[in-house]
């Protein structure tokens, strides 16, 4: 060890120590991937195999029967989609203008109301009202059972993401460019439009795809407040097709009425299926901006 | 902060006759787009946080719809009478607290463990593959999760069911009647969800710890196990001792998606899986119970809040730059 390190102190240990390391980590990593193939598999298989012999990893016969009914039958998932996708598209750009609009003035040194508009959003950390609260005036007072507004409007506020913006900008954004804009006669918005929201774009991607995941992954405000199935999103349809199938196969079963059911709707298959087609775009998108989240990560972990 | 302290001392005496009032009119006419800015969120977070912490009063009403939140009389401490009389409050606590406690530790522990291992694959391309994959699951919203939980755990068709637990003579289990199972199965599934975005935050930490303190310590011969018992661990410690103690403030709050739809909401787990969260979900929406659950809401709120603020101080004492205010 000590003569080979000498000359490379950089050296991370032995090789047998690297090939365990790797083991493992391409061990841990097949437990993170393989559930989801699993699946995917599923949602490939034929329904009869299924019922046969199980959900296996590899289906005997590919069989994209499941993705061909939902493809029919799409009224359901086109509107579930398109839900999910309206709320998640202004959603997303409301909050993360929302957030830079909040945490520039908390960034500006000169503002005398920095302290007040902190603790406001402070107390909002510490202290919550709860479900009952929140459920009776968004239901009672504003009125929006079965509104998208409901869907948007929870996740607009996020002091923690706001912290994280105004650290950034804090980190990132000198305050004589702030100074120099003033004096070339740019007014407040024009400084924060195209001077700061510009170089933040790396804080405000971060956010911005922190936020898309919300919204595309919620499915706690569907459940509290969507009863239309119009305005079902897509997660909300899986919560119902996981529950519902459940419930028929309980309520039929044994009738001959369950085996109509069965050979006529692939059920197994195609629950799966709907669940691929809902995670289908996060997979896309996340490669991509996995730099990003990373970086995200880091900076709320600095400090929020 | 410490710029804009003297040309505050310098503006005081210069207008002594307009007093704060004034100062405070000119501050909002000076500052006018500034506080325009402001407004939207401000009016979102009196919406969404604010107004919902006045109706805590809600506990101590007896509602009905008739008369409505302000109308409805008051109940005293009758709710929490109720709550506190069943057996749920005890369970549903005790749940919440020991989960929570379980999750936190070893999420601590596996998160920093793997941090330090990922930190040690030395080919940069693998190690960056295996980070891309490990956090991948946290993307993964609740009831995907829930649907991967059942596609192992289905009672008929299930991959551990039909495939695993018959090599060790179990055949078809239906796991969603089994209560006594659920603390693994749960403990399970969140460690998988979580963990690998949980080494992020520490694998970012010991990024930053300078090279120059190994060099130093293999030149005096230290081995890998020392460089990471001695060097790695003491520095991580901070970070580790803080975020733990963060956690704490939160110990009455849980995720509903994982006890709520990986369980399918199986009435016969409840004696395991049931939480607070939970609890107070299905007293408003299923049961339309107000008064129970506004009480255990109530009671969450209020502790979650000293619990937050007891953990904040504690931070504090320990590390006056990390805590959280």
């Amino acid at each position: 060890m000590t003569t080979a390190s000498r000359s490379n102190p950089y050296t991370k240990g032995s090789t047998t120590a690297q090939i365990i390391l790797n083991v493992f980590f391409i061990a841990f990593s097949l437990a993170c991937i393989l559930p989801i193939v699993l699946i995917v598999a599923i949602s490939l298989t034929n329904e009869k195999a299924l019922t046969l012999q199980g959900y296996k990893f590899w289906p005997d016969h590919i069989d994209a029967s499941a993705y061909q009914y939902l493809f029919k039958h799409s009224e359901t998932l086109v509107k579930a989609y398109g839900v999910s996708l309206t709320v998640t598209v202004i959603g997303t750009v409301l909050a993360v203008l929302l957030i830079a609009l909040y945490a520039y003035p908390l960034y500006r040194k000169d503002f005398p109301f920095k302290k007040t508009f902190n603790f406001y959003l402070l107390i909002t950390m510490l202290f919550s009202g709860g479900l009952v609260p929140f459920y009776l005036l968004y239901v009672n007072y504003l009125d929006l059972k079965d509104s998208l507004v409901a869907l948007i409007l929870p996740g607009l506020s996020n002091a923690f993401y706001i912290f994280i913006t105004r650290t950034f900008f804090q980190q990132t954004i000198p305050e004589e460019m702030i100074e120099s804009g003033k004096l070339d006669g740019a007014s407040e918005w024009r400084i924060f439009f195209q001077l700061v929201l510009p170089i933040s774009l790396p804080v405000l991607a971060t956010i911005g795809l922190f936020t898309t995941l919300m919204y595309w992954n919620d499915w706690f405000n569907s459940m509290l407040f969507i009863n239309d199935t119009n305005k079902f999103s897509l997660q909300y349809v899986m919560i119902q097709m996981i529950r519902q199938a459940e419930f028929f196969k309980t309520q039929l079963a044994g009738t001959g009425v369950a085996l109509m059911v069965q050979e006529s709707v692939p059920t197994e298959s195609l629950r799966m299926a709907m669940v691929v087609l809902s995670i289908g775009p996060i997979l896309f998108i996340y490669p991509f901006f996995q730099k990003y989240f990373t970086k995200g990560l880091t900076i709320g972990a600095i400090k929020g | 902060m410490a710029n804009p302290a003297p040309q505050a001392l310098k503006t005081k005496p210069a207008t002594p006759t307009q007093g704060r009032f004034g100062r405070l009119i000119r501050n909002i006419v000076r500052y006018r787009v500034l506080l325009l800015m402001l407004l939207p969120t401000s009016i979102i977070f009196f919406i969404n946080c604010y107004i919902p912490m006045f109706g805590l009063f809600i506990a101590f009403k007896n509602i009905n719809y008739v008369d409505g939140i302000m109308g409805s009389p008051w109940a005293g401490l009758d709710n929490f009478r109720f709550l506190f009389a069943t057996s749920d409050a005890l369970r549903v606590t005790i749940n919440t607290v020991a989960y929570n406690v379980v999750f936190i530790i070893s999420g601590l522990i596996l998160s920093v463990s793997l941090a330090i291992a990922i930190n040690e694959v030395r080919n940069k391309l693998a190690s960056k593959f295996f980070q891309t994959v490990m956090i991948m699951p946290n993307f993964l919203s609740m009831v995907v999760v829930s649907f991967i939980v059942y596609a192992f755990l289905h009672p008929e068709y299930g991959f551990l069911v039909k495939h695993i637990l018959p090599m060790f003579g179990y055949s078809s289990v239906n796991a969603y009647m089994h209560p006594n199972a659920w603390p693994y199965i749960l403990w399970i599934t969140k460690m998988w969800h979580s963990i690998g975005i949980g080494s992020v935050i520490y694998l970012a930490a010991i990024t930053g710890i300078s090279e120059e303190l190994y060099e130093a310590a293999v030149m005096d011969g230290a081995s890998k196990w020392q460089q990471i018992t001695k060097i790695t661990l003491p520095l991580l410690t901070p970070i580790m001792v803080i975020l733990t103690i963060l956690n704490m403030g939160g110990i009455f709050r849980s995720d509903f998606g994982l006890f709520y739809h990986v369980t399918l909401d199986s009435g016969a787990l409840r004696s395991t899986t049931d939480v607070i969260d939970t609890y107070v979900y299905r007293g408003l929406i299923q049961l339309n119970d107000l008064g129970m659950s506004s009480a255990a809401n109530f009671y969450q709120s209020v502790v979650g809040f000293f619990l937050v603020i007891g953990a904040n101080a504690l931070a504090r004492k320990l590390n006056r730059d990390t805590a959280l205010f």
